[in-house]
């Protein structure tokens, strides 16, 4: 393939995956907004009174950050996993095996129909935020970086998950009891200068602080971590997963017989 | 010399399970051809067309797409090849235009390029009425007929038919039947086909071959394979029931029931023959037909003498597993 007929090629499914995620936004778009809009009412507003500041911000503000994370991190990772391994399960994935196509291109366009989805959300959640607190962005080159190097390595880990599952449950082991736990505790809800050094040093070992920890940087201007070193972490396991996923598919692992 | 449409060299697939799906086979599909590849269920048809259309991964051997080695460069094969497969493979949540239009896109080609050429697939496949519905409320015929024009957006130059018309009526057949003719005829597409409609293979196809046990057992023309029948039965509708069947000097004749007789007649001989007899033993028949048609009776004893074959292979040679 040429590379006008690649992008032509690249373009056809990215758009066929927004496609698909906004036939269905009862399902995609609806859910995480009206989530989110709880725990802003809940955590926010409600128990966040009580809680007072964290970090010099008041709870609204602090707790902002890690729940657009969130929703990017889960949406992005569920559009990919579900919209490919629906794909194997309806057997149209033979569409894109007979043809030309390269393989790094139809990784390339679900992962980026999936990054499509999880800034989406993610934007819809900034939005919804607008009504409890101000947001003002402290460096808007870091938030939009790890943002979109969040929404990219979730959506790769999605295709990888949908490679392997061979049936529905199987895309839902990983966000329900992996990515669940690991957000809730990578320190959006808390600073992790709160708890014991010991849960301290176990939390240093999830990924998922570092995202939320950079990003919230990029937003308020604090974090628990080092935000240089979690970005080169990031765009690291990205290579890493992009490179595995692509490995996969070349074999035809899930796919091929 | 024109390269085949088709060349396949000593291609094997040995599956996790250990089971040898292809043993080594040979195969040339003409340009222009339509052909057709025929065996009973699990003999090996969908493993060779799934390895040329790379949904199956090969064990051993070479597969070339005009020419083109598919180990070389596999993505310049796709573009000459359209493929159909046995079942349903798209979307059934998509529109069925969008479908057409993805697997254009997939192929490099843009909407304004893929657009005219769509509409005119929706037209001829009868599907026009339906292309801003999602593709699960068509009929079983209909996403056939998507399938076949998915297959055919990018004008490939051999069109892989896996059982196109398992499950559609008989009027949807013949009229995709002409369609089929006609891509053959007029745009020169080489066709290969997959049926378990024998009489379809006959119908539309100049060249056969017939696989079984994942070997080819043969492969040549239509009009040369109809030649080697020897026998043919016809079965015969009785005025009278009868108690038995009668006995007929020279004819080999069986009882279906009380009313009808099956009469097998070898080559060189006569029905008229074989009626005066029944004339003479005061037998009238109101009415005749094939038991089946010419090629399934052919195809049945094939796949039989070479089931046969391999049994009596196997029996010889014992099995490591035997206590020596």
């Amino acid at each position: 393939m040429n590379p006008r007929q690649i992008l032509v090629a690249l373009w056809t499914l990215v758009v066929k995956e927004v496609r698909r995620f906004t036939r269905i936004w009862p399902q995609t778009l609806l859910p995480p907004s009206i989530t989110m809009t709880m725990y802003f009412i809940i955590f926010g507003n409600l128990i966040g009174s009580r809680v007072g500041e964290m970090d010099g911000f008041d709870y609204m503000a602090y707790i902002v950050p890690g729940l657009i994370m969130m929703s990017v991190i889960t949406n992005s990772y569920s559009n990919v996993a579900s919209s490919f391994f629906s794909n194997k399960f309806q057997r149209s994935v033979e569409e894109m095996m007979v043809s030309p196509m390269p393989n790094w291109v139809i990784l390339g366009g679900f992962v980026l129909g999936g990054m499509a989805r999880g800034l989406g959300v993610g934007l819809i959640v900034t939005l919804v935020s607008l009504f409890f607190t101000d947001l003002s962005i402290y460096h808007p080159l870091v938030t939009v970086g790890v943002v979109t190097m969040t929404a990219t390595l979730f959506a790769i880990g999605g295709f990888i998950n949908a490679l392997l599952a061979n049936k529905f449950d199987d895309i839902s082991i990983v966000p329900i009891f992996v990515l669940t736990p690991l957000t809730y505790l990578g320190g959006v809800f808390y600073s992790i200068d709160m708890l014991p050094d010991f849960w301290q040093g176990v939390s240093m070992v999830n990924p998922i602080l570092y995202m939320v920890n950079a990003f919230r940087y990029g937003i308020l201007g604090v974090s628990d971590i080092p935000v240089a070193g979690a970005l080169i972490a990031v765009a690291l396991f990205i290579v890493v997963f992009f490179l595995l996923a692509l490995w996969m598919l070349e074999r035809g692992k899930g796919i091929r017989s | 010399m024109t390269v085949p449409a088709l060349a396949i060299r000593g291609l094997t697939k040995v599956y996790g399970n250990g089971f040898h799906a292809l043993k080594g086979i040979d195969l040339d599909v003409p340009q222009g051809d339509f052909f057709a590849l025929l065996g009973p269920n699990g003999a090996g048809k969908s493993t060779t067309l799934g390895i040329v259309c790379s949904l199956v991964q090969k064990t051993a051997g070479e597969v070339s797409i005009y020419g083109i080695d598919i180990d070389r460069d596999f993505a310049k094969a796709k573009y000459h090849l359209g493929v159909v497969p046995q079942e349903f493979n798209f979307s059934q949540f998509e529109k069925v235009e969008d479908i057409i239009l993805s697997q254009a896109g997939y192929y490099g080609m843009s909407l304004r390029e893929a657009k005219p050429r769509c509409d005119q697939l929706l037209k001829d496949l009868g599907l026009w009425d339906k292309r801003n519905g999602p593709a699960r409320m068509l009929s079983g015929g209909m996403k056939r007929r998507l399938m076949i024009a998915r297959a055919l957006i990018h004008r490939p130059r051999l069109l892989i038919l896996d059982e196109p018309t398992a499950g559609v009526d008989i009027e949807l057949r013949r009229s995709m039947w002409d369609y089929m003719r006609r891509i053959n005829r007029e745009e020169g597409t080489t066709i290969i086909l997959t049926t378990h409609y024998l009489e379809e293979a006959e119908s539309l196809c100049r060249n056969i071959a017939i696989i079984n046990n994942g070997e080819i057992v043969k492969n040549t023309s239509v009009r040369d394979l109809l030649t080697e029948l020897d026998t043919e039965t016809f079965l015969l509708d009785l005025a009278a029931p009868i108690e038995r069947a009668p006995e007929l000097d020279g004819f080999e004749i069986e009882q279906v029931d009380r009313a009808q007789l099956a009469l097998s007649l070898r080559k060189g001989q006569r029905l008229n023959a074989a009626f005066s007899q029944l004339s003479e033993l005061g037998i009238d028949v109101v009415s005749m037909r094939n038991r089946a048609n010419r090629l399934e009776e052919l195809f049945v004893s094939m796949v039989k003498d070479d089931n046969a074959r391999a049994g009596a292979n196997r029996a010889a040679t014992p099995s490591e597993e035997t206590p020596s």
